[in-house]
């Protein structure tokens, strides 16, 4: 029971401290100073540095997806209708939810391990010390550059997964391309590219947000660094999850 | 003189361990004061305590006549502006260059003109004799030449207050000399207040005892007069009480069976 209780107030300590970090993310985005060189570097480092692995995500997802339903569409004679049941899965569900999780596989270890050496090696001290609010300078510009990059990767990453699809679909499926991209188009409603476009929002600003406390709360040394990397990882993923579902269940009840 | 830092009574713990238990001391301006202790013994977090990287549970810090420990986050950065920290291991920013390093504040933290900047670098660069090394990386320098970069960091926006944190551990004996050399220069030819925090008493003796004489390339460093030494003081920290407050001779010749041991 005492272990439950300590777990327990640990727990609710991790997040309490998350919010505030939240708070003081709030505040400084609306005060000054704004480092607006540090947000252009990250857009860089988030959203060009993970393209490679966003079109590669995103093409053999399409594929694959293509590949599955066209077998099972098969049973039911109706094979052409493959890019409607892409389409739909793919912008509204699995875009954003695989781009977020690459992108926290390969962003969120990222700014965890930067941020987690910094604290350990007592260089966000030495920015406090130097005058420097480590929230405003690493903190926002990585948030601000998630929160914007991870919609832009999603729809990179929808548009190269039709891609991929209606490729399978034509030399795969043999069905023409015409009736392929019909079926896309007929498959989606307005309602599912707004979902599609406003989860990322959320998403990217999560797996961001938590990266960055995960770094800035590290302790330990090299080894702290190495956990914090990997809890970076293991609870952006479960939050994106979390996060998603509540989502589309939000926005399944204002929107549909 | 005027007092630049005063502690009045603190105390810090950390859940149930205390790191520093009633704690009081002045350091008065152009003077110097030396924390020993063994380690653990809450040497460190005066410095963090002094910059409000912490916040003491109860007690008084004041910086130049202003209470530090009621102010918040952003009041502090303006007290910081005025104090100048060499960190443990130099804490160089990994990412930049020497110059980047060393003129961070100026760059990212004021409007001055890059020319400016860049002609204060030198300067204090010069000062820790690393002027050809303003390109480098911070992994292309020796532990010496970090802890020299750090020092003219800490410099950069003119502070009259330095915080040293074990600034020679870790280092030769040679390069520890040319670091106890820096800080004796900045004390007797700048007038730099500084607290200086380590566990090396070679080092904490010799700045103690010592003297910079002459200018520019022709410094020497000879035992310091007796009014230069006065300006000099230890304080020895056990179980985060204040355990001894006095000169070098002082504590050389305490009998204290703790302190004796310590030097021993």
């Amino acid at each position: 029971m005492t272990w439950l209780a300590q777990w327990l107030k640990h727990s609710l300590q991790e997040v309490q401290d998350y919010f505030l970090l939240l708070g003081k993310v709030g505040r400084g985005l609306v005060t000054r100073p704004f480092y607006a060189r540090d947000v252009m570097e990250q857009f860089d480092a988030i959203g060009a540095g993970s393209l490679t692995v966003v079109l590669l995500t995103g093409t053999f997802t399409g594929m694959v997806l293509a590949l599955n339903s066209g077998i099972t569409l098969d049973k039911f004679g109706a094979r052409s209708m493959v890019g409607q049941l892409v389409s739909a899965s793919m912008v509204k569900e699995l875009g954003p939810v695989l781009t977020a999780l690459i992108v926290c596989g390969r962003v969120g270890s990222s700014i965890a391990a930067e941020l987690g050496s910094m604290t350990v090696t007592d260089q966000i001290s030495a920015l406090r010390a130097l005058g420097t609010d480590p929230v405003r300078k690493l903190v926002i510009p990585r948030v601000v550059a998630g929160t914007l990059m991870v919609p832009v990767l999603t729809v990179i990453a929808d548009g190269v997964g039709l891609v991929g699809a209606w490729l399978i679909a034509v030399t795969q499926l043999k069905v023409p391309a015409a009736p392929f991209w019909n079926s896309v188009v007929n498959g989606l409603y307005i309602e599912d590219v707004w979902m599609g476009l406003i989860k990322p929002f959320f998403l990217g600003f999560v797996l961001v947000s938590i990266g960055c406390y995960v770094g800035l709360q590290t302790r330990g040394g090299t080894q702290g660094v190495g956990r914090s990397t990997t809890n970076a990882v293991v609870a952006g993923s479960v939050v994106i999850l979390a996060v998603d579902f509540l989502l589309t269940k939000f926005l399944f009840m204002v929107m549909y | 003189m005027a007092a630049v830092i005063e502690f009045d009574r603190v105390t810090l713990a950390f859940d149930d361990q205390v790191v520093l238990r009633d704690v009081s001391f002045t350091l008065e301006e152009a003077h110097t004061k030396i924390v020993i202790g063994a380690s653990g013994s809450g040497k460190s977090t005066i410095l963090r305590l002094i910059l409000g990287l912490l916040k003491p549970d109860s007690g008084a810090i004041t910086i130049n006549g202003e209470r530090v420990d009621r102010l918040t986050e952003e009041e502090l950065m303006r007290i910081r502006g005025g104090l100048g920290m060499v960190f443990q291991e130099g804490a160089l920013f990994d990412s930049l260059t020497v110059r980047e390093n060393v003129g961070y504040r100026l760059f990212e933290e004021t409007s001055m003109p890059i020319p400016e900047v860049d002609a204060r670098v030198q300067e204090v660069l010069g000062f820790v004799e690393l002027a050809e090394f303003t390109d480098r990386m911070p992994s292309e320098l020796s532990g010496g030449q970090r802890r020299r970069v750090a020092i003219a960091r800490a410099l950069t926006s003119k502070p009259r207050l330095l915080l040293y944190d074990e600034p020679t551990t870790g280092l030769d004996p040679i390069t520890a000399l040319t670091v106890d050399h820096e800080i004796i220069k900045l004390r007797d030819i700048e007038g730099v207040s500084a607290m200086l925090v380590t566990h090396q008493l070679r080092d904490a003796f010799y700045i103690a005892t010592h003297e910079a004489v002459g200018q520019g390339s022709r410094l020497e460093f000879p035992v310091a007069a007796p009014a230069k030494a006065d300006m000099t003081e230890f304080i020895m920290l056990k179980d985060g009480a204040v355990a001894f407050e006095g000169h070098a001779d002082d504590l050389r010749h305490s009998d204290d069976p703790y302190l004796k041991a310590f030097l021993s």
